[in-house]
């Protein structure tokens, strides 16, 4: 069944600029020659390093236990030896953080215990793909890197009837998730179903934006061998692909205030990148040592989607990506909408990232902030119907319950506000702060 | 060359939107109603405007220097302010009207409180309200006839109007502008012109003018002819006077209207209402000006009340009626 969605509440028509990218087929990066592995590479508690330095592992080999419940394994992606267990900078903490450093022997030798569990979803109880998603570190790849393994297991009285794979992609430039539909697409209807299988939902909806019609192809096109898969085609619109948004879009429902989740309304989403990862874990025994990343942007010479080792320097891949064009004004992890400007390229691919955008000079620009002449843009374009301008004008002011009784918890941090901000205020940027300053507050009340 | 790449906060990408894009729309949209005005009343209308725009640039400038602001004349507010101001004069008013307004416009009812985005009051309306208290006589006689540019003897047709029912003009008068009016207010197809294109081009919210007009419209039909209900002209009641310009470019200004798209279709609602009462059972022939700028007061209020439907409010609501709580 394919159903066609254009409904939603606010968002912003955003260039998409998948152009420079959705073409190249995905292509293994390489070894590099050092692998930054953080302990931190998802939601929850870090890792626990499981070897130490001078030790010879092998690819797939586990590196850290997870933890705590919510945290996630980490293994090696590549065969070599530990180089250090020592303080890197982290991109997305945006501070020094513990990491475990492998150098690779270049051999790529896979550990000995690696294997199939299942060549079919028969063979296989719904607790053996948990406690396998735990074991394989595999979390949500979508960006948020929430541990898989926890999702699949929600508290026992929510029910839940639907579970969503999101292929939307709705940030501009980025197309891991396009790729891997393209060209994986039986893989991904494997791992969709199998996260379906392991939480015990019946029904599944594939969701994509509609400016991929390929994917959209390739997918109703493996679709049609399974019976209980819908697909969910979504006109173009950021930001689509937030959670609560496709949840609203699809299934007419919406999510409570936080800390309310999709489950509390019967719904579980996952990343199709995530669903991907699943099933090769599945079906080769290979954990989550490797994503797709899309490195592009007007500033790399060769825009591409990457299969890059977990680890591996974003220098490495801008230089595979046929290296910069001129002098590179802004790096960014991530999407143009969300992603964070890095000031070093000298930093490892996470689990969570789904891309690397490189802007030119000209595209790096810092525009004048002007006062708010209240257009009220900012609140047509909130997808969560909230008014970030007088959020913001207390954040600013520092007004902070004043920020909290406009609901400034709710906000998503998508950026629709800031984007579509005529007088270029950083609407967003302010109600971050304000979320921040409001979480540190009522942990110390606690 | 790394420490050179730039770090800011995302979004990392902005809509090609500026305030200076939005107001120099502004600007595109009132000149087809500034060319009428000239055309129906002639070169000293054209003078109006020039010594109007010239001196609310110029005072923005002047104030903005001496107290040491940046100077922000190139966003086009001032030159909307003084535009919007001249078309609103009677034709044949002496050039220093215009200059004294819309330096009281700029100086006062803008800068003094911050600039833009911190007034209150829409300039352009306040400096109306200021120079109809202070040169009454000038406000309210120095009509001109539509084509012959002479001096009206008589009221305008709105007077006439607010008392019998009776505009005593056709509709393509009415259309072109061919009456005695304010320079801006009379040619409703060049209004009409101006107002869509800032609807299409999304710089205003068609809820105000929709709002504004309707209910005008509405009142008029019901209310207009003394002596009888349901029997008004309501085209006449929209087309004559100021409610066209009002409608369109003075009760959507940004900064004195609501921020909610809710909130302006009430902006719009009160606004006709309350001109409506001035024409019909008020003192004054024309209630536009008053009626726009008490619905500038009242916005903080209606911004305070008129809030968004958040996403997810529907289990706040169920929560609430499960607690047994009043709910809102």
């Amino acid at each position: 069944m394919i159903t066609v969605i254009k409904k939603m509440i606010g968002g912003v028509p955003v260039p998409g600029k998948k152009e420079l990218s959705e073409k190249s087929p995905i292509e293994f990066a390489g070894i590099p020659g050092e692998l930054v592995l953080f302990m931190s590479q998802h939601i929850g508690a870090p890792s626990v390093a499981s070897v130490k330095p001078k030790d010879q592992v092998k690819r797939g080999q586990i590196i850290a236990e997870p933890g705590g419940f919510v945290s996630a394994a980490l293994h090696a992606p590549t065969s070599g030896v530990i180089k250090a267990i020592e303080p890197r900078y982290h991109p997305v903490l945006a501070r020094m953080s513990e990491a475990i450093v492998l150098e690779p022997d270049g051999k790529h030798e896979p550990a000995e215990n690696m294997s199939p569990t299942a060549s079919d979803l028969d063979g296989i109880l719904p607790e053996q793909i948990r406690k396998l998603a735990r074991e394989a570190g595999i979390v949500g790849l979508g960006g948020a890197a929430f541990p898989t393994s926890v999702k699949l297991a929600p508290p026992e009285d929510k029910h839940i009837d639907t579970y969503l794979l999101n292929g939307s992609e709705c940030e501009p430039y980025l197309t891991a998730d396009h790729r891997v539909m393209l060209e994986q697409a039986d893989k991904v209807l494997f791992g969709f179903r199998a996260l379906m299988k392991a939480s015990g939902v019946k029904r599944g909806i594939m969701c994509i934006e509609d400016n991929k019609p390929d994917a959209i192809e390739a997918i109703k096109q493996a679709m049609s061998s399974y019976d209980g898969l819908e697909l969910a085609v979504l006109s173009a619109r950021y930001p689509r692909g937030g959670e609560k948004q496709l949840v609203h879009a699809v299934l007419g429902r919406e999510v409570p205030p936080p800390p309310g989740l999709p489950y509390d309304v019967g719904v579980l989403v996952s990343n199709v990148g995530t669903a991907y990862a699943l099933a090769e874990a599945i079906l080769t025994g290979l954990p989550l040592v490797e994503r797709v990343v899309t490195v592009t942007g007007e500033g790399v010479a060769k825009p591409s989607n990457f299969k890059a080792l977990l680890g591996t320097p974003l220098s490495y891949l801008i230089e595979r990506a046929g290296g910069f064009t001129g002098t590179p004004g802004k790096v960014i992890l991530g999407g143009p909408m969300m992603g964070r400007a890095l000031k070093s390229i000298d930093v490892p691919v996470l689990k969570g990232t789904s891309g690397i955008l490189v802007l030119t000079k000209e595209q790096a620009v810092e525009e004048p902030i002007l006062p708010c002449v209240k257009c009220g843009k900012c609140i047509d374009a909130c997808p969560m119907g909230l008014q970030p301008l007088w959020i913001s004008a207390h954040a600013e002011r520092g007004l902070m319950e004043e920020a909290e009784s406009f609901r400034a918890m709710d906000c998503i941090e998508c950026g629709c506000c800031s984007y579509i901000c005529p007088a270029k205020r950083p609407l967003v940027q302010w109600i971050k702060m304000a979320k921040a300053d409001i979480t540190s507050r009522r942990k110390a009340q606690r | 060359m790394e420490d050179r790449l730039l770090v800011t906060p995302a979004p990392h990408m902005k809509s090609t939107k500026t305030v200076q894009g939005l107001m120099l729309d502004v600007v595109i949209a009132l000149l087809p109603a500034a060319i009428a005005g000239t055309i129906l009343f002639g070169f000293r209308s054209l003078l109006v405007i020039l010594a109007s725009v010239a001196s609310a640039v110029a005072s923005e400038a002047i104030y903005q220097k001496a107290v040491k602001r940046p100077v922000s004349i190139n966003d086009f507010s001032a030159v909307i302010t003084g535009l919007l101001l001249a078309l609103t004069l009677p034709p044949d008013v002496p050039v220093w009207i215009p200059v004294i307004g819309s330096a009281f416009a700029i100086v006062i009812a803008k800068q003094v409180f911050g600039g833009l985005g911190y007034n209150f009051v829409n300039p352009a309306l306040a400096a109306r309200a200021f120079l109809i208290a202070a040169w009454p006589l000038h406000m309210t006689r120095d009509w001109l006839n539509p084509m012959t540019y002479e001096a009206l003897s008589s009221a305008t047709p709105l007077v006439g109007f607010n008392a019998t029912g009776q505009a005593g003009l056709t509709l393509t008068q009415m259309l072109l502008g061919q009456r005695p009016g304010s320079i801006g207010e009379t040619c409703i197809l060049a209004l009409l012109l101006g107002g869509l294109y800032l609807i299409v081009r999304d710089v205003i919210d068609y809820r105000i003018p929709l709002g504004y007009l309707g209910t005008l419209a509405l009142g008029t039909w019901i209310f207009g002819k003394p002596g009888a209900l349901f029997q008004g002209g309501a085209l006449s009641g929209v087309f004559l006077g100021g409610a066209f310009i009002g409608a369109f470019f003075m009760a959507t200004d940004y900064v004195t209207s609501p921020v909610t798209q809710r909130g302006r279709l009430y902006m719009g609602i009160g606004a006709g209402l309350i001109t409506l009462v001035i024409r019909l059972w008020g003192g004054y022939p024309e209630g536009v000006t008053y009626a726009i700028l008490f619905m500038n007061l009242v916005t903080p209020l209606i911004d305070n009340y008129v809030i968004p439907r958040y996403y997810g409010s529907g289990h706040d609501a169920k929560a609430r009626k499960a607690a047994g709580g009043e709910t809102r």
